[in-house]
This record gives C-alpha cells, sequence and structure tokens, in this order.
C-alpha cells in the first residue's frame, strides 16, 4: 500500500490504483466482463492485508483465546484483545471495555433491546426511531413492545431523505427512554444530524444508540464527543470479514445491564446454586468468540487508518459527485435520497425498468449493485418507490466503475426505453 | 448484450411487462390471494371467479413487480379462463417446473405453449421467483389461502 497523502483540492486523495490493488478480488472478472462493484453498502470487499492477517493466523498462531496457558493462547489473545484496542481508538471511547464483540450489527442492537431494554424499560415508555431505519433496527424495537408494551414511535422524513428535525423533537418527552437511530442510511445516504439528535434526546433524559453501519466506513466518530450512548456496526462492511460485529456502550450502561447470554467466558464463578458474571466486556460475550474475524476486523481498521478516514471521506465525496452527475443525465432516471449532507449510497428508480430487471441487465455485464427494499421497506413505502437501484461507494471505487454503471444502464434503455 | 439476456426479455415479455392484460381488481371474486416475495419486495393480488364447478371464470390481478413478474402475471390471465381448478393446478406444476429446470413429467400442454418465452429464467436463479410468484398466488387463491410468500 501507498503512504497516505494529504488531499489538497484537485489532487487526488490518494493512489486509487495502488489502492485497487490491494483488493484481489477486484482483479476479477464477472459475466467475462471487469467486475465494476457498486455494492460496498451491502458487504464490502477485503484487501489482502485482511485477508493475509485471517490466513497467517490460522497458520501460525491459532488457540482458542482466554483460557490456554501456552504461548500461542497467549499470543491470539493479545491480538484479538488488540482488536479492543484498535477499535477504541477508532471510534474514541474511553475504555477498551466498552467496546463488546458480536456477531454483527443486528446482533447488537438485539443485545440493547433485550438487556438495557427489558431491564430499564416499562410499560408506556417510549422508544423513538426515523422512518430510514433499517429492518434491524425497527424489528427488536417491535418484539420489545409486543412484550413489554413499550411505545414504538416513528420519527419522518423529508421528500429529500432528511429526518425533519421539528417533528422528531415533537415526539420526545419525557416518556422517551431510549432514542435509536441511523447515523447514515444505508438507502439514501442521508447523514443524520446525531450531534443534535444527541444533545435533544439527552435533555428529555433518553438514552441514544446510534446504528452506525454505514457511517463507520466513511464519517471519522468520536464516542466521547458525540457523548452517545450506544453505537453499533458490522466489521464486515468496514473491509472485515463478517461474523464479527461491536457494540459500544457506555460503561455506566453496559455495568447496570445484565448479561445477554449466559455460558462460558462472560462468568466469574458456576455453582449449582448461582453464578456471578465476569467483568465487562467479558459479562456480554459468552462462548468461543470469533476470535479470527476480531483480528481480521483489527487489521482493517489498521488498512482504512493508513489511508485515513479523511482522505477516504474527500475521495468518496468526489466520486458521488461524479456520479451524480452523470445518472442525473440518464434520462428517466430519479435519485430516491437528494439531501444535502449524503455519503457514498446513489438509490435511483428508472421510469421504464424495474430494478430488479435493471439489476439483472448490468450484472450480464460485470456492474454489481444491489435492487430491492434494502431491508427498509417502511422507507420505500415512505419515498414511495416499491423498490428501487443503489450503487454504494467503497474506498477502492473509481471514475470507471461510475462510467461502467452508466453505460450498462444504456443496455437497459436499449432493451426496455 | 448476452443472449441470454435478449432470450429472457423477449419482445413478448416486455409487451407484456408494459401492458398487462387482466390487470384490475375485482370485487366479484370468490377467490384472492396476495402474493409477496419478500426478497425484492413484488406484491400482486390475483382475483379468481370460480363458477360452480370450480372452473375458472373469470382471473385478474393487480400489484406492482418486474417486467418478468409483471408479463408472467398477465400471460397467466389469458390462459387460466375456462379451466377447472385441477387443470390450473396442473398447470403450475408445469409452468413451474419449465421455469426451474425440473424434470417431473410435467409438460405444458400445447395450447399454452406460449408460456414458453418466459423459459429464459432458467439461466437466472435469482429471477425464477419472479415468473413463479403470480401462480404460486393464484394456487393459493384456489386453495382459498389468503397470502402467500416465497422465499
Ligand atoms: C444501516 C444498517 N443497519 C443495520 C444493518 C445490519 O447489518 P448486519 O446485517 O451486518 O447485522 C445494515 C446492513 O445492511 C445497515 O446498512
Amino acid at each position: 500500500m501507498t503512504s497516505p497523502t494529504t488531499a489538497q483540492a484537485g489532487t487526488p486523495a490518494y493512489d486509487i490504483d495502488a489502492i485497487r490493488a490491494d483488493f484481489p478480488i477486484l482483479g476479477r472478472t464477472m459475466h467475462d466482463k471487469p467486475l465494476t462493484f457498486l455494492d460496498s453498502a451491502a458487504s464490502a470487499q477485503k484487501p489482502r492485508q485482511v485477508i493475509d492477517a485471517i490466513s497467517s493466523t490460522y497458520e501460525t498462531e491459532y488457540a482458542n483465546v482466554h483460557r490456554g496457558l501456552y504461548q500461542i493462547s497467549e499470543a491470539v489473545t493479545a491480538r484479538y484483545e488488540g482488536t479492543r484496542e484498535t477499535i477504541r481508538q477508532y471510534i474514541n471511547a474511553a475504555h477498551n471495555h466498552e467496546i463488546i464483540f458480536t456477531r454483527n450489527a443486528t446482533e447488537s442492537i438485539n443485545l440493547v433491546a433485550y438487556t438495557f431494554g427489558r431491564k430499564f424499560l416499562e410499560a408506556g415508555d417510549e422508544v423513538v426511531i426515523t422512518e430510514l431505519e433499517h429492518h434491524s433496527n425497527i424489528v427488536p424495537w417491535q418484539m420489545l413492545r409486543d412484550e413489554k408494551g413499550i411505545v414504538l414511535k416513528v420519527a419522518p422524513v423529508s421528500d429529500d431523505g432528511e429526518l425533519i428535525m421539528s417533528a422528531f423533537e415533537d415526539l420526545l418527552g419525557p416518556k422517551t427512554k431510549l432514542v435509536a437511530v441511523a447515523h447514515m442510511s444505508n438507502v439514501m445516504g442521508t447523514i443524520l444530524p446525531v450531534e443534535d439528535i444527541i444533545r435533544r434526546a439527552h435533555a428529555v433524559g433518553a438514552k441514544v444508540l446510534l446504528d452506525g453501519c454505514q457511517s463507520v466506513t466513511h464519517i471519522p466518530v468520536d464516542m466521547q464527543a458525540l457523548g452517545c450512548d450506544f453505537y453499533v456496526f458490522s466489521g464486515h462492511k468496514l473491509y472485515g470479514p463478517s461474523g464479527i460485529g461491536v457494540l459500544y456502550g457506555r460503561e455506566e450502561l453496559l455495568d447496570a445491564m445484565p448479561p445477554f447470554m449466559g455460558g462460558g467466558d462472560m462468568i466469574s464463578s458456576v455453582t449449582f446454586e448461582k453464578s456471578t458474571w465476569a467483568k465487562l466486556p467479558h459479562k456480554f460475550e459468552a462462548g468461543t468468540p470469533a476470535i479470527v474475524q476480531a483480528i481480521g476486523l483489527g487489521a482493517a481498521i489498521d488498512y482504512v487508518n493508513a489511508i485515513g478516514l479523511d482522505a477516504i471521506g474527500v475521495h468518496e465525496a468526489d466520486l458521488l459527485n461524479y456520479a451524480t452527475q452523470k445518472l442525473s443525465s440518464v434520462d428517466g432516471l430519479r435519485i430516491i435520497g437528494t439531501a444535502p449532507k449524503k455519503a457514498s449510497v446513489i438509490s435511483f428508480t428508472l421510469d421504464f425498468a424495474h430494478p430488479h430487471d435493471v439489476a439483472t441487465i448490468i450484472d450480464r455485464a460485470g456492474v454489481a449493485v444491489r435492487a430491492g427494499h434494502h431491508c427498509a421497506q417502511p422507507l420505500m413505502e415512505r419515498m414511495d418507490v416499491p423498490a428501487t437501484v443503489r450503487a454504494s461507494i467503497g474506498l477502492y471505487n473509481n471514475r470507471s466503475d461510475i462510467d461502467a454503471l452508466v453505460a450498462a444502464l444504456g443496455e437497459v434503455q436499449e432493451l426496455f426505453g | 448484450m448476452s443472449d441470454d439476456l435478449r432470450e429472457l426479455y423477449q419482445e413478448v415479455i416486455l409487451e407484456h411487462g408494459k401492458n398487462p392484460r387482466n390487470f384490475h381488481a375485482d370485487d366479484d371474486a370468490t377467490n384472492e390471494a396476495r402474493g409477496n416475495n419478500p426478497l425484492c419486495g413484488d406484491q400482486l393480488v390475483i382475483y379468481l371467479k370460480l363458477d360452480g364447478d370450480r372452473r375458472v371464470a373469470d382471473v385478474s390481478f393487480l400489484g406492482k413487480g418486474c417486467a418478468i413478474c409483471m408479463a408472467s402475471a398477465s400471460m397467466m390471465t389469458e390462459l387460466l379462463k375456462g379451466r377447472s381448478q385441477a387443470e390450473a393446478e396442473a398447470l403450475f406444476e408445469a409452468f413451474h417446473d419449465m421455469c426451474t429446470g425440473e424434470e417431473n413429467g410435467h409438460e405444458l400442454p400445447d395450447d399454452v405453449e406460449k408460456l414458453r418465452v418466459l423459459s429464459g429464467v432458467r439461466e437466472f436463479p435469482t429471477r425464477v421467483k419472479c415468473a413463479t410468484l403470480p401462480w404460486h398466488t393464484m394456487v393459493a387463491a384456489l386453495k382459498g389461502d389468503d397470502e402467500i410468500s416465497t422465499e
């Protein structure tokens, strides 16, 4: 990898060709066409550095963690725990025991609903979400509602796909116990004003959970500056492996919450009469964790840090602008989600072809996008579209990728137009 | 453009997709069912009017879906009128096997040969459900179920 260069107006944020060479999969073809991968919002590709970290761990340093009293186990435990520190720094949490490993963001949100929600929320208490949430930040709260009789309130978004702040504020009140919102929309790319959201939520005594699945790859976050209570993300969207996710929680809250699952690793002592819980973070990490996946995530964050999130932001913003311009010139194309503050995701519809037909046709041109409701059916209804085509940008995309997409849309036009 | 794409999106399919036949609700339907493809959000409703012998006197549909789904539904409604429940179900089996490429001995009868234009989906495994959703929904309606979901 080249050393990151500081971005200046007119100069590239980094050497994109060198970066692309780090991602072996970008060298392959799809249907005999060069692969144009524009689906990083669903899951990102992995650089050689991550793949190597995973395979070298298996080849040279694999054992269970926290258990073995021998060198390899101690070494792998140190690398596994080292990832916690890498993550702490990445999101600037106060303590590394505030970083809980889970399988993915979905599990992280369920963990909060199941432990914080069950212990601290009572019938009649309110949880506020928004219209643009992913299903994984809707369904756990509905399950809690059905179990405990809490009330779920949904803050609306505008036609541009922005959160309507005044309406959001109107939903807050003395009964609001939790505000759970996406930091960035996985469908429209909208970046939510989370500083404002947190301030207003805290003013009524509510806690805040941010779904950082999309933002964590594009926007630097600072848990301490934000004063956020919970922040969740998945490793696989951050150029790391699948099977590893993160829950950040403020120490005081995590301490007060009961465990999620019971078993090995999460206890301090066990007798048949009673067990006592391990300290943070292990209280929430029952059983053998995703050891190598965590190490892979650490390598992924090291990789992102070496380029720099700021440089990535500059590169992606340039590409987003380019893509927005190019796509806007396609006849019959409508972009869904036009908020002034957005990043790296463009959803659109074509008035002459359904998103599925579009995805199938451009797949044959080597272009990978997602088509459908993107696990955000309520948002589809709100924006009054059955589905969209979504092109999403990762740190390795370039203008040729956008050109390939636009050219492939020409084939759709040829068939359907 | 690849041959299998041209095979999938034949003129007939595009035309049915744009101008679906029997595309309306039916307040007098005796049987109706809603079909959902949760993977992609395609949704449609099939309306059947069965006579005393459980023969299809009328059939129509409404919904939102891709060209394949809309064309499949449209062509299905053109072919079902006058058929008995057993005939409609047998047709479903034959159509299903054609789309998936399975050989279960269900052959499409000669008078519905034109359904063969949809056989191109065989080369697109993720799109088979788009073609079969209307048929699954029709069978559900015949059986008296009011909702089905394919995944
Ligand atoms: C905004 C958002 N939240 C939650 C999720 C769920 O992530 P995972 O499936 O990794 O748990 C996703 C991923 O699609 C997402 O984009």
